[in-house]
């Protein structure tokens, strides 16, 4: 098993047509990802990468039985993507773009929320099950199938953290960028008890950084809830107060969004956490070894 | 985004939050001229500059009368203000605003911000006028109220009512306050403000809520449909280097060590400060080059990097995902011809086709490009090449 998404997901890609949507939808099929169409409005009855368009997320629904969308539109028009695919029934969004306001992202989660869709993201790589179903922007060929279960705030720490397991001799069962946005979807908490439930994940990697105190509530919920080896990183351990670095919730403003913070919060509770991201993989051997 | 007090009170004054009479100056004559048009007796000469404790640090003065505007805005204007939150050189001052004098009853402190943890903005109010709020926070959490706002329903009057009686305001007041907070609570909101924030709002002797001061950010993703406030954009308050990398879709912030980085995706740029740091250096710089690392991005990198005069090393540390390695190593190589760069460089390719791009670093054989095998094995030749232990 693996968590949220599998070989057999059907996938709509909401601007499908654009040049962002096209180039990673079709690298998502050539990973093998279940795309069966995508909502480009205006240009539905037409055929795009071998799949069908349509106008309306409805249509597409009742037409290709989806149950998850990838978000390629800008970030003007995130938010009626989100309450479009919520309102049409969709399971999981997945909101790849960069840049959606975050007054905006409180209207649409919330309203998700209440419509029972799960999101991720905004502004993430996506989401990937090894070997298996691809719904993102990652480099598929770095994930080989294995038991670690993968959740990072950042991208390319994403691939790293991912690339070092694979080295170490372990795989990733599903791994999950969930974006550093200020108001995001799917975070640690949910997705760590979706590993705890899953028989293919035997240890979870969790990488965060600076900024709000996500990590800080994932270990309150670790402590009662998780029995799995976890190994952490929290990026920004050098950063500076007030400086936002990057992404746009990665901002020390108090003091419990410091990586140091973070850190004891996690390591208090029995996560193995490293101190340098060259020691994710090791630290996983280590584990798992022992 | 940042903008300037006087900014701030421009917009308040368009959602009815009030706030004193008051004229912006660029020069002595302009602020003296401004006193005048504003009469009384009482003026306050404000520096305006984005950093907060402006009071603390001497940038805000009473005035009691027109020579005193005078002598305090020459004073004032063309100093290196510094503040807590301004760089030890301080903050060039090249705008007052100068303003009526309020004879105040009463202080307190108003402010809204995101609620990142409820995803709904929250509004703090406190007694504590004056006070930093965040050390409020830290030491008395008590004496601050909050109340959420859900989007889906907005400011509602029983907001008011649970912030007034929090306040522990007099009946009579009530409605006046709750009204306030309501303005600000719009303004806040139909600007896609990050931050806003009145330290203090007082009460004048009258029973009014005036804004005696103001300050607001924005949320940057949301600048696009507000050309005005876009326009409020002061560029000599940011750091001219981080600046340009703006512009050129590069994401930079400059640090004090001398390890200069340049990174792929801003959660790896952290990262790879922070391995500096472990092997016992100190970085230079965030960078994020973003996704698409090519010939003229890394070009403009090491531009950017090498303005530093600390840096003594760069660490090109990047992990190749859609875009392959090879095609990056190309990109550094081309770079090199594009910019001098006079220090070492030490690349970490890693992802898609590293093998090839190592060889192609290798075969280039060019000085000061060298090869790192692992992000440890890079982070510790870039801290070795800026103490000069590595040639």
């Amino acid at each position: 098993m693996s968590i949220l998404i599998h070989k057999d997901t059907k996938v709509l890609v909401q601007g499908f047509t654009g040049k962002e949507g096209s180039f990673h939808a079709e690298q998502c099929m050539a990973y093998g990802t279940q795309i069966v169409g995508g909502v480009t409005p205006g240009k539905g009855g037409s055929v795009h990468l071998g799949k069908p368009v349509f106008n309306t997320m409805k249509e597409a629904i009742a037409s290709t039985g989806a149950t998850v969308s990838m978000v390629f539109v800008p970030p003007a028009f995130v938010a009626d993507a989100i309450l479009e695919a919520a309102d049409a029934g969709i399971e999981l969004a997945v909101i790849i773009t960069e840049g959606a306001p975050v007054r905006d992202m409180q209207r649409s989660k919330a309203y998700a929320t209440k419509k029972g869709m799960k999101t991720i993201g905004p502004n993430c790589p996506g989401i990937i099950t090894a070997e298996e179903c691809k719904i993102g922007i990652m480099p598929g060929a770095i994930f080989k199938k294995g038991s670690i279960g993968l959740i990072s705030k950042s991208g390319t720490l994403t691939y790293e953290g991912a690339n070092q397991v694979c080295k170490e001799g372990f795989g990733i069962s599903t791994a999950i960028g969930i974006g550093g946005d200020p108001i995001i979807g799917l975070s640690y908490k949910e997705l760590l008890a979706m590993f705890e439930e899953d028989s293919q994940t035997e240890a979870i990697v969790m990488i965060g950084e600076i900024g709000g105190d996500l990590e800080i509530q994932a270990a309150q919920f670790i402590k009662e809830h998780i029995s799995k080896p976890i190994v952490a990183f929290i990026a920004g351990q050098s950063a500076p107060k007030g400086k936002r670095m990057g992404h746009a919730g990665a901002i020390v403003s108090g003091s419990s969004c410091t990586a140091q913070e973070k850190m004891s919060a996690l390591a208090l509770v029995g996560v193995h956490v490293v101190k340098s991201p060259a020691q994710i993989g090791k630290k996983v051997a280590e584990v798992l070894n022992k | 985004m940042n903008i300037h007090e006087y900014q701030a009170k421009e917009i308040f004054n368009r959602y009815y939050v009030s706030t004193p009479r008051g004229y912006v100056a660029s020069s002595v004559e302009e602020a003296v001229a401004n006193a005048q048009k504003l009469g009384g007796s009482l003026w306050v000469v404000k520096a305006q500059i984005h950093a907060g404790g402006r009071g603390l640090g001497g940038g805000v003065k009473l005035a009691r009368s027109i020579e005193e505007v005078r002598e305090y805005a020459q004073a004032l204007l063309g100093m290196h203000l510094i503040t807590h939150q301004t760089t030890a050189e301080g903050t060039l001052v090249q705008k007052l605003y100068i303003e009526e004098g309020v004879e105040i009853a009463d202080e307190f402190y108003l402010g809204i911000v995101l609620d990142r943890a409820q995803e709904m903005p929250v509004i703090m109010a406190s007694r504590e006028g004056g006070m930093e709020i965040e050390k409020i926070a830290h030491e008395t959490p008590e004496k601050i109220i909050k109340v959420t706002i859900d989007p889906f329903i907005g400011f509602q009057p029983y907001h008011g009512r649970e912030l007034a009686f929090g306040l522990n305001l007099p009946k009579e007041e009530m409605s006046r306050f709750s009204a306030f907070a309501k303005a600000l609570y719009e303004a806040y909101r139909e600007n896609d403000a990050s931050m806003v924030e009145i330290n203090p709002l007082v009460r004048t002797k009258s029973g009014v809520f005036v804004a005696l001061d103001g300050k607001m950010s924005f949320d940057d993703n949301a600048l696009f449909r507000h050309p005005e406030i876009v326009a409020m954009r002061d560029y000599s308050e940011e750091n001219p280097i981080e600046r340009e990398a703006s512009e050129y879709g590069l994401s930079y912030v400059k640090l004090n060590g001398n390890v200069g980085c340049m990174v792929n995706g801003a959660g790896l740029a952290m990262g790879t400060m922070d391995i500096i740091d472990y092997m016992g250096g100190e970085p230079a710089n965030f960078l994020d080059v973003g996704g698409g690392a090519n010939a003229s991005t890394v070009a403009k990198g090491f531009e950017i990097i090498l303005k530093d005069p600390n840096v003594k090393s760069i660490f090109v540390n990047i992990f190749g995902g859609i875009v392959r390695c090879d095609r990056i190593a190309n990109g550094i190589l081309e770079a090199t011809k594009m910019v001098n760069v006079h220090v070492p460089v030490i690349v970490r390719l890693d992802g898609t086709n590293a093998k090839e791009a190592v060889e192609i670093l290798k075969n280039a054989n060019i000085k000061n490009i060298i090869s790192a095998t692992d992000l440890s094995d890079g982070a510790q030749k870039a801290v070795a090449a800026a103490k000069g232990a590595l040639v």
